[in-house]
């Protein structure tokens, strides 16, 4: 039983599985989007009295709180209990494109090169993650979602807002991918 | 205890998330790349069925586990906020290989560094909040 759900998945059966997800969510009475979630946080920092904008009752969201609780709980289960000891199966042309970039593929599932603090330290890497954290924060707050939020509970729900902001997530990632790739990791 | 079918849902959620390999900085790259129907597969195939059991909802009138109607919300019908607020998404999730669900996954996975996008992502919610009538919706 276990290893059906330890080996790798095939990409439908991940899908689906993000179906039933927002499915259940929907069942709760709640909306599956994640990012709310980071304003959820500042509220409970207490931005409020910064902004206005976060000025509101953020224990009612505290539902959506515990899920983010729930993830990184699942996160850990996952790399303790769930590995399936297989190498991840990239495309070979991906391989050979990051390779150029000198970020080596490994099998796991994030590249090694980059996903340690050594790495983190230096101003690349600090632009990386901080300056990316950054980006996701204040782009998801002003799209009023993320790909939870637009690209599956708002396609799902045929929002043409949601479609016109994940054309926009693409246009964004093909920017950074295929523009300022070669200028971060030279 | 009401948190705990939310962190449930939540362990699920998690458990998808890295069997899916949806949290991969890797399965991003490819994506923006085009060179595989993996991440496209992934999301077309919650999002067919999400199209289906929403419209089933919405047809049947279903009510939710206490009872209520479950409403759909429509989002309001501007578009610069989505297209701009997508394309500065966009640049974080590429650079990043992570989404806001991901980032607490990948943290949860071991990488501590997310550390660093999760203040990035706090701050960037939070200087958004502060900008927002400035800025074009």
């Amino acid at each position: 039983m276990l290893s059906l759900v330890s080996q790798t998945w095939p990409w439908w059966v991940s899908g689906l599985a993000i179906a039933l997800i927002m499915t259940l969510l929907i069942f709760f009475g709640k909306t599956f989007g994640f990012s709310s979630n980071l304003s959820n946080i500042c509220a409970m920092l207490g931005a409020g009295r910064l902004a206005s904008f976060f000025h509101f009752d953020w224990k009612k969201e505290q539902w959506n709180l515990w899920f983010l609780v729930g993830s990184v709980i699942g996160g850990f289960i996952s790399v303790h209990w769930l590995q399936s000891g297989e190498p991840m199966r990239l495309s070979a042309a991906t391989v050979a494109d990051l390779q150029k970039l000198h970020i080596p593929f490994d099998g796991k599932l994030e590249p090694s090169a980059i996903f340690n603090w050594q790495f983190a330290k230096t101003a690349r890497g600090l632009l990386m993650f901080l300056g990316g954290g950054f980006l996701i924060g204040f782009g998801t707050r002003y799209a009023g979602g993320c790909t939870s939020g637009h690209a599956i509970s708002g396609l799902s729900n045929l929002q043409v807002p949601s479609l016109i902001a994940v054309i926009g997530f693409f246009i964004g990632g093909l920017i950074m991918t295929h523009l300022f790739f070669p200028f971060i990791f030279n | 205890m009401k948190a705990v079918k939310y962190i449930l849902a939540g362990i699920v959620f998690g458990i998808i998330m890295v069997k899916s390999e949806a949290v991969s900085w890797y399965r991003i790259q490819e994506m923006f790349r085009f060179q595989s129907i993996f991440m496209y597969g992934i999301i077309g195939s919650a999002v067919i069925p999400g199209i289906i059991i929403i419209a089933l909802i919405k047809k049947f009138k279903l009510r939710d586990v206490s009872g209520l109607p479950i409403q759909f919300l429509p989002k309001d019908r501007r578009w610069k906020k989505y297209l701009f607020g997508g394309i500065i998404f966009g640049l974080g999730w590429a650079v990043t290989g992570a989404c806001p669900g991901p980032i607490f996954v990948l943290l949860g996975y071991g990488y501590g560094v997310m550390l660093l996008v999760i203040a990035g992502s706090l701050l960037g919610t939070f200087t958004y909040g502060a900008l927002r009538d400035r800025l074009p919706h």
